[in-house]
């Protein structure tokens, strides 16, 4: 059985390019089902807008199953909207109810540019990625499953840390514009696996060093493990830490053999 | 695409980029990481000395004699080993580089916060975890520096104390010294307020050098709060329990 919700007041970011001045407009929409994810409902209000002739609202989305990270937005203050663990795209309006005032803002980082209206260029995460997040192996054959024994504790540990999805919202949730959780679990991904042991200590040193560039520092408010769509435990930003301090002094062993 | 992030050389975990080498402490410090690691450091170090000061100024209750000879006993450390006084400098200094080091880092990273969100959030921000002592660390920290600065000029100094009948303040009169500053109920309201202030500091401050030091177990985790909980209410009741002592009567 699905409901009707009616009344609802959007106010939306507007911002014409990465260099023009923004500024909240007001909608109003009706007729919502409950069941449409919230980015329906942005549709449903685009469809309207192009029938009236006017502007639609850039937002960006691909997936929309909560698995490629491309979906953002602030909505009412929260990073992702209302529901835990939740990104936007699988957000429903039935969070919400006829005659609520819905706020919708981009993320804002400075590493993060708006690019048009709610959609934001995220390519710093690239730039950390790239830095260290991947692992060097020989290709050709796929190898066998199951041919490096990696115990179950440690493989659950890396999972949980390889679900993030680089979405951006524990940046856009920290108060700070820090980028420590994204960060430390791609470093904590490849960390605890054997196949990411010998990188480990290059991985976190160059990753971290590369964060520096864009963001800004963890004060750890944890903002960002209750944004996260994954749930990612801030669990990890300690992981790299550590890792951090270890790999200080052994890459500079290793650095002063190499001179 | 419309903007253009900081073009950069290649960085990567594998191509061993030409870096300017510093001295490995700079270079450490270099990073937000490695800030953080100095802020833990030295915030222990100073916790360390504000559970000191607490459980020795408690020999107040003892009596006046008790405290002043604990005072002297202070300038004695270590004596005749050392000259007089000589480790209570050295440990002054250790406390005044903590805090110049605990500030510079908490202003440094401050500033690179500030830039990493250079707009604003144009509407209202709905916070989940983040608590009242985590958001308000530099204040927080402010205060406790302003009545550090009014501590020292009030108990050490006597700039700021009223003298007793001999018209000159006399530092090694510390118990009264203490009584005739917080029969002052100004005064009195002020270090409570201070301490208050100091004690939320402790509550984030204890809990947060676990994280920034890499210091996370499950065996130990979920201790770590009930740690900061009970490390700040230590120092701040102990603190506290001095001036409300003194208007009492209990103590003077
Ligand atoms: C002088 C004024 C002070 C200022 C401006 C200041 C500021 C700060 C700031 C901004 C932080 C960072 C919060 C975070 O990243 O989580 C911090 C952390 C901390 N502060 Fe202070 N603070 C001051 C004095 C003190 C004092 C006197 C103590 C100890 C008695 C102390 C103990 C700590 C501890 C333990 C931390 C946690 C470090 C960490 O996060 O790893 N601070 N302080
Ligand atoms: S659109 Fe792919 S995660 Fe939301």
């Amino acid at each position: 059985m699905s409901n009707h919700l009616n009344d609802i007041t959007l106010k939306i970011w507007r911002q014409a390019g990465p260099n023009e001045r923004g500024r909240f407009e007001t909608y109003l929409i009706d007729q919502i089902s409950d069941e449409a994810s919230f980015l329906e409902m942005l549709d449903i209000l685009n469809e309207r807008l192009i029938t009236e002739g006017r502007e639609p609202v850039t937002f960006d989305h691909d997936c929309r199953e909560g698995i490629c990270g491309t979906c953002s937005l602030m909505i009412n203050g929260q990073a992702h909207g209302p529901q835990k663990s939740t990104a936007t795209c699988q957000l429903h309006m039935r969070k919400f109810q006829s005659g609520d005032q819905i706020v919708i803002e981009p993320w804002r980082a400075s590493a993060f540019p708006i690019i048009k209206d709610l959609m934001v260029n995220r390519s710093a995460f690239d730039r950390i990625i790239e830095a260290g997040g991947f692992i060097t192996a020989p290709t050709g054959g796929a190898p066998d499953a199951n041919l490096i024994p990696i115990p179950k504790p440690v493989s659950d540990a890396a999972m949980d840390s390889a679900e993030c999805i680089g979405c951006g919202a524990c940046v856009a949730a920290c108060p700070n514009g820090a980028a420590n959780l994204f960060t430390a679990a791609k470093i904590s991904h490849l960390n605890l696996l054997p196949q990411g042991q010998a990188e480990r200590y290059s991985r976190v040193e160059a990753m971290v060093e590369t964060m520096d560039d864009y963001f800004g520092s963890c004060t750890n408010h944890g903002e960002c493990e209750a944004a996260c769509p994954k749930s990612i435990s801030i669990d990890v930003i300690a992981l790299m830490n550590k890792d951090y301090r270890k790999a200080k002094f052994k890459n500079r062993k290793t650095s002063a053999r190499a001179d | 695409m419309a903007q253009v992030l900081n073009s950069r050389g290649p960085v990567t975990g594998t191509a061993t980029r030409a870096k300017k080498r510093r001295p490995f402490l700079l270079d450490l410090y270099s990073t937000a990481v490695g800030k953080k690691y100095v802020m833990a450091i030295t915030g222990i170090g100073m916790m360390g000395f504000v559970l000191f000061h607490m459980i020795g100024n408690l020999k107040m209750y003892q009596g006046a004699d008790d405290l002043n000879k604990y005072a002297e006993f202070l300038k004695k450390l270590l004596y005749p080993l050392a000259p007089k006084e000589a480790v209570l400098w050295i440990l002054r200094g250790g406390l005044i580089t903590m805090l110049v080091l605990h500030l510079h880092a908490a202003l440094t990273l401050t500033r690179l916060n500030r830039h990493a969100r250079p707009v604003k959030y144009q509407s209202a921000r709905d916070y989940q975890v983040a608590s009242f002592a985590s958001r308000s660390m530099r204040l927080s920290g402010l205060v406790v520096i302003a009545f550090l600065v009014w501590h020292l000029l009030d108990l050490t100094f006597g700039a700021v104390n009223t003298v007793g009948a001999d018209g000159e303040f006399v530092r090694a009169e510390v118990y009264d010294n203490v009584v005739r500053s917080f029969d002052r109920p100004v005064v009195a309201v002020f270090y409570i307020i201070a301490n208050v202030l100091l004690g939320i500091h402790l509550f984030h401050g204890s809990w947060s050098i676990f994280q920034s030091l890499g210091w996370n177990n499950p065996r130990f985790n979920k201790w770590r709060r009930a740690f900061a909980g009970g490390f700040a209410t230590v120092v701040v009741v102990g603190n506290i329990s001095f001036p409300v002592a003194v208007m009492a009567g209990i103590v003077g």
